[in-house]
C-alpha cells in the first residue's frame, strides 16, 4: 500500500473495510494515527521489550468437504507456523470456531494440537462451538473460570484482554449479540482501570458491522465500545469471515483473522457467506494466522498477518 | 478426522436433490405470495447458498414440514413463537416439525440469523 492511500484513509476518518490477501503486513496504530505498510515476514515486528501473542482462528474441525478435506491438517500447519514465529508468543487466541460441530472428537483435536505447542490458549467460541448441549460441551473444555457464555479478561504485562461471546441467543436482527448481562460485566470490568491500559478485545463475530446482509456484525457492539472510549488504545481482534479485514475508528482498531480451514467469499462477492473454493495449490495463501505486538509503554499494537504458504 | 459425519452421504444426496426438485415446483405454483404445499400431509423447504426456499411456504395444518440442508455449512432452525429450537443439520441433514395450529409463523437460522423465512398454515 502507498503513503498516499495511508494518508487518504487518515483524512476521510472512518476507514472502509479493507483486504488484504497473500501477504503479510505490519500495521501499527500510533497516538491513534493508522500505518500500514506491506512488509515481508521477516521484517515482521519484534519489540525490543513488550511481548507478542499468536492469533489463529475458524479451524472448523470436523469439515471434510471438498474445500478442504482435512482442516486437521491445515491447523497443524498453522500452529507449526506459529512455533516457527521469531519471537516466541507469550500466548496465542483462537477467536472462534474451533469445531465445526461442537463434537467431542473435534474438540479433543483442537486441544491435543493446541496444546502440544505448550503455549496457553486463550479461547471464545463461535457459533460453531455451541451446537451441543448449550454450549456445555465448549464450555466444559475452554470455559474454565468464564462467566456466563464463557466470557472472561485477564491482564498480561499491564494490557487488558477481553473474551466476548456474541454468539448466543442470536436474534431476528440478523447479527452478533452480546446481550445485557455481558454488557453489564464489561462495564464493570474495565470501569476500574486507568485510561492509559491498552486493551484488547477477543470475539468471534466481528463487533462492527462488516456487511449486513450475511450477518457479519455484532447488533450490540457499539454499546459494548461505548465502555471502552475513555481508553487510548483498543484493538478489537476477530474472525468468522475468514478473510482479514481492518478498519480504525477513533482509537480502537478492528482486525479479522484468516481461517486455519478455508476462505470465505468478500461481502457480496457470492450469492452467499459459505466456503470459497480456490484453485488447486492456492488455499494455503487464503489461510493464515495473525501475530500481535504489544510495545510496552507506548500504545501501537503490530499485527502481522502471514499465510499458511 | 476420524470421524466422518455422513458416511455414505452421496447416494442420500442425489436422492434429497431430487426432493429439492418437489420444493421447486411449489415454489413455481405459489400464489397470493405464498407456495402451496405438496398436499396436506408434508412439505420442504431447502436450504441452499444460505437462503430458505420456498418461503413464505403455505401449508395446511398437520403438515409437516421438512427443511433439508444443502449447504456446506450447518444450520438450525429457529422459531421464537413456538419456542422452536432445532438440532444443527449438517450437509444433507434433515429437520421435521409438523404445524398443527393455523398461523404465520416467522424462523431463522440459529447459526446465521439474517437467513429468514416464513411459514403459513390454514
Amino acid at each position: 500500500m502507498s503513503s498516499n492511500e495511508t494518508d487518504d484513509m487518515q483524512r476521510r476518518g472512518f476507514l472502509k473495510c479493507m483486504t488484504w490477501a497473500g501477504t503479510a503486513m505490519v500495521w501499527t496504530v500510533v497516538g491513534g494515527v493508522p500505518r500500514a505498510r506491506l512488509v515481508d515476514s521477516a521484517e515482521a515486528a519484534q519489540p525490543s521489550t513488550g511481548f507478542t501473542f499468536a492469533q489463529i482462528s475458524d479451524s472448523h474441525l470436523g469439515f471434510d468437504k471438498p474445500v478442504n478435506p482435512n482442516t486437521t491438517a491445515t491447523l497443524q500447519d498453522a500452529l507449526k507456523q506459529v512455533e516457527a514465529l521469531p519471537t516466541r508468543p507469550a500466548f496465542m487466541i483462537h477467536t472462534g470456531d474451533i469445531s465445526h460441530l461442537s463434537k467431542p472428537a473435534q474438540f479433543d483435536t483442537a486441544q491435543q494440537l493446541m496444546g502440544a505447542t505448550k503455549l496457553t490458549a486463550y479461547t471464545v467460541p463461535g457459533e460453531h462451538d455451541i451446537l451441543e448441549e448449550d454450549g456445555k460441551s465448549y464450555l466444559n473444555r475452554f470455559g474454565k473460570g468464564t462467566k456466563g457464555d464463557g466470557w472472561y479478561s485477564f491482564n498480561h504485562e499491564g494490557v487488558h484482554f477481553i473474551g466476548l461471546v456474541n454468539v448466543v441467543n442470536l436474534q431476528g436482527n440478523g447479527l452478533g449479540s452480546l446481550g445485557h448481562d455481558q454488557l453489564e460485566w464489561l462495564e464493570g470490568d474495565v470501569a476500574h482501570l486507568s485510561a492509559s491500559t491498552p486493551i484488547v478485545v477477543m470475539a468471534h463475530v466481528p463487533l462492527w458491522v462488516v456487511y449486513q446482509d450475511w450477518g457479519w456484525g455484532t447488533s450490540d457492539g457499539a454499546q459494548a465500545l461505548s465502555y471502552l472510549k475513555k481508553f487510548g488504545s483498543v484493538t478489537v481482534l476477530n474472525g468468522h469471515i475468514h478473510q482479514v479485514m481492518q478498519k480504525v475508528e477513533g482509537d480502537v482498531a478492528f482486525h479479522t483473522a484468516r481461517s486455519t480451514a478455508f476462505p470465505q467469499p468478500a461481502p457480496g462477492k457470492a450469492k452467499g457467506p459459505g466456503p470459497m473454493m480456490v484453485p488447486a495449490g492456492e488455499l494455503h495463501q487464503h489461510l493464515g494466522i495473525a501475530q500481535v505486538s504489544v510495545v510496552s509503554n507506548t500504545t501501537p499494537l503490530a499485527i502481522v498477518d502471514t499465510p499458511l504458504i | 478426522m476420524s470421524e466422518l459425519d455422513q458416511p455414505g452421504a452421496p447416494a442420500r444426496r442425489t436422492l434429497l436433490h431430487v426432493l429439492g426438485g418437489a420444493g421447486i415446483l411449489a415454489a413455481l405454483s405459489a400464489r397470493h405470495g405464498a407456495a402451496l404445499a405438496q398436499g396436506a400431509s408434508g412439505a420442504q423447504i431447502v436450504i441452499d447458498n444460505f437462503t430458505f426456499a420456498p418461503t413464505p411456504l403455505a401449508v395446511s395444518k398437520g403438515s409437516t414440514v421438512t427443511w433439508v440442508n444443502h449447504d456446506d455449512i450447518p444450520h438450525s432452525i429457529v422459531c421464537p413463537k413456538l419456542n422452536l429450537h432445532s438440532h444443527a443439520m449438517d450437509t444433507d441433514g434433515t429437520y421435521a416439525n409438523r404445524f398443527d395450529r393455523p398461523g404465520t409463523y416467522d424462523y431463522m437460522c440459529g447459526l446465521h440469523p439474517h437467513m429468514k423465512g416464513r411459514i403459513v398454515v390454514t
